[in-house]
């Protein structure tokens, strides 16, 4: 392994023996640590101490965009191009409230979706933790943990070995 | 309950349930069948685009419309259609919300019902503007002759509705796609297949900051996704409502439109379930528990639509004005009355049967009361709009409305319009969740160890 390493990629049978392993990871020291499941998996998120995701927010700031242009736009047109039908009012909020509501969501849903995978930085097609010889088991039955190799603790041997005391089935380096 | 939380069996395992979803896509198994109901599909679609050419050469004037039954196949239809789609995302959305885990073997392909439809009604609008080629002008776009859309009429708000309903409803099948996609990606052997899905599922690693990211992404936009089917169907109940139509103009409308709409969306949720798992050999995923339980929904939505029918009624007579007890009578003994206890029969007698369990559990049987609720609700349609069309507050103006070929060619080939890309879906795409269905089988198996 003469090129630069990603990290050290170690598999797991359940998603009980990965939280187990994630934690002493973290206990030892290792603080750049990601894992790979094929679906989510409850309490990792705590255990890694990532963050609360922002999307939620972001979601917000969409339904208020939405909601804003709806009623921007039905107030300029109705003042643009006044019409009188019968003398019911020009700006009615009850009329405007259905396309309000429906841009409310749509601009909220797209918002999180493109939020989602920018934040995700996807589409990305390619990715070190690919090169993982057992890597594409990730999306069928096992559960893998990466320790980084930008990690101050990280040594590629002697991480090797402590992932493999803490269980995995199987331990292998990840090239960049 | 013991019965939720063991729907799956738990007698396989995750790699099993990979392979098994995976596979379908990516070795198909039932060439020859599917290659009959595309070919079926395909004919339809063709009907449907033959159709459409002779409406655009000669105009709405092939259809049986006329003064006063101006709106007839093709809102009929349209809210028909329309109908059917949101019980997808009701199943996939609500039912995500409430933690109800059964929904993860339905939803797929129930959101994929409900693209389709939406598709199928979107398109009636517009073949019925006559001059479709102006649909541009539903849109506020700065025109030179300084005029804007009619913000304040319930047309206009149709096609916001609509394209929202259509938008959100693709982001939020995609976004559940994702994971799925890169399932199918690594079990790819054929080249082709590892681009189609390596691009569609771009690049998707299950990396657990990316989970944590696209959980609260697709239970936020489940959460949005359920208010918009409300509104969705309200808002389409309102082109009704807010027209003074005897008939029409209740406020019951809303509510009854959506509960209708469920009522035979989840019918036909319930038929492409039961042909799926007999279809592609699903029944370690969809179970009898899962039918039992679309059983249930089908006949909870049914009585609820049938309290639409009866508060109709009671408004029609509580309100006591002439026209409405007019077209109350005309309902029950006018000429369409077989439309009225056409729909009463067919939606509200076979559904009785759901009482029983076994019924529920039995695939064919399920199937049967689904398609009576399907063609029920039809001719609902049928009824609610003809009914208060035909005949208009001046004798003078009474009519009738007779379905001509092109009326019947056109609603067919919607039929194929539907199928074909539907069956493109099932041969494209995992027809069940893969991920989901693992994460409820790893959550079963950790129960019975610890209870």
């Amino acid at each position: 392994m003469a090129e630069k390493l990603y990290g050290v990629l170690a598999e797991f049978k359940s998603p009980e023996h990965l939280l187990a392993a994630t934690r002493k990871a973290r206990e030892a020291g290792y603080r750049n640590l990601d894992a790979f499941t094929p679906f989510p998996v409850e309490g990792l998120d705590r255990i890694l101490h990532f963050p609360r995701p922002t999307i939620s927010f972001i979601g917000l700031g969409g339904a208020i965009a939405g909601a804003g242009t709806a009623l921007a736009m039905q107030f300029f047109i109705n003042y643009d191009y006044p019409l009188n039908v019968g003398g019911r009012p020009i700006y009615p909020i009850s009329a405007f409230a259905v396309v309000t509501f429906e841009l409310t969501i749509l601009f909220s849903a797209l918002a999180m979706l493109f939020a989602m995978l920018w934040q995700n930085g996807l589409p990305r097609l390619s990715y070190p933790v690919f090169n993982g010889e057992r890597f594409h088991r990730a999306s069928k039955d096992r559960f893998f943990l990466c320790v980084g190799a930008d990690d101050a603790k990280f040594d590629a041997g002697e991480t090797l070995a402590f992932l493999r005391g803490a269980g995995a089935l199987s331990v292998e380096l990840v090239p960049e | 309950m013991s019965e939720q939380s063991d729907i799956l069996p738990t007698r396989q395992s995750m790699g099993g349930i990979a392979d098994q979803l995976t596979g379908i896509p990516l070795h198909f198994p039932a060439d020859r069948r599917w290659l009959i109901a595309m070919t079926v599909a395909s004919a339809l679609l063709m009907l449907l685009m033959v159709s459409v050419v002779e409406l655009f050469t000669r105009g709405v004037g092939i259809w049986g419309i006329n003064i006063p039954v101006n709106w007839a196949f093709a809102i009929h239809n349209y809210v028909w259609w329309l109908g059917i789609g949101h019980a997808g995302t009701l199943i996939s959305a609500l039912l995500l919300l409430t933690g109800s885990e059964w929904r993860n073997s339905l939803n797929r392909f129930a959101e994929t019902m409900t693209l389709f439809a939406v598709v199928c009604a979107g398109i009636y609008p517009i073949l019925h503007l006559g001059r479709p080629w102006y649909v541009y002008w539903m849109f506020p776009y700065p025109a030179t002759m300084g005029v804007w859309p009619q913000f304040r009429s319930p047309l206009e708000w149709d096609i916001w509705a609509v394209l929202t309903y259509l938008t959100v409803s693709l982001a939020f099948w995609y976004t559940g796609l994702i994971p799925d996609l890169a399932a199918a990606r690594d079990r790819a052997t054929r080249r082709g297949w590892q681009i189609f899905f390596g691009i569609t599922a771009l690049g998707w690693r299950g990396s657990a900051r990316h989970w944590q990211r696209w959980q609260q992404t697709y239970r936020l936009t489940a959460g949005l996704a359920v208010p918009l089917v409300v509104s969705v169907h309200s808002e389409v109940s309102l082109l009704f409502a807010a027209g003074q139509i005897p008939g029409w103009h209740s406020t019951i409308f809303p509510p009854y439109f959506v509960l209708g709409a469920a009522f035979s969306g989840f019918a036909v949720v319930s038929i492409i379930a039961v042909s799926l798992r007999s279809w592609f050999g699903l029944q370690n995923l969809v179970t009898d528990d899962h039918l039992d339980l679309l059983g249930k929904v089908l006949l909870a939505t049914g009585l609820m639509t049938g309290y639409g029918y009866v508060f109709e009624v009671f408004d029609a007579v509580y309100s006591g004005e002439a026209h409405e007890m007019q077209t109350l009578i005309d309902r029950f003994a006018g000429a369409y009355a077989w439309t009225y206890w056409g729909a009463v029969i067919l939606n509200f007698i076979p559904l009785q049967a759901l009482w029983w369990r076994a019924v529920r559990r039995t695939g064919w049987m399920l199937l049967l009361i689904s398609a009576s609720v399907v063609v029920g609700m039809w001719l609902e349609r049928y009824m609610i709009l003809v009914t208060s069309l035909y005949r208009d507050f001046l004798v003078s103006s009474w009519s009738h409305f007779t379905p001509s070929f092109w009326d019947w060619s056109t609603y067919f080939g919607t039929i194929g319009l539907f199928l074909v890309p539907f069956l493109i879906a099932i041969r494209l795409v995992p027809v069940i969740s893969i991920f989901e269905s693992k994460e409820l089988l790893h959550k079963e198996k950790e129960e019975q160890q610890h209870g």
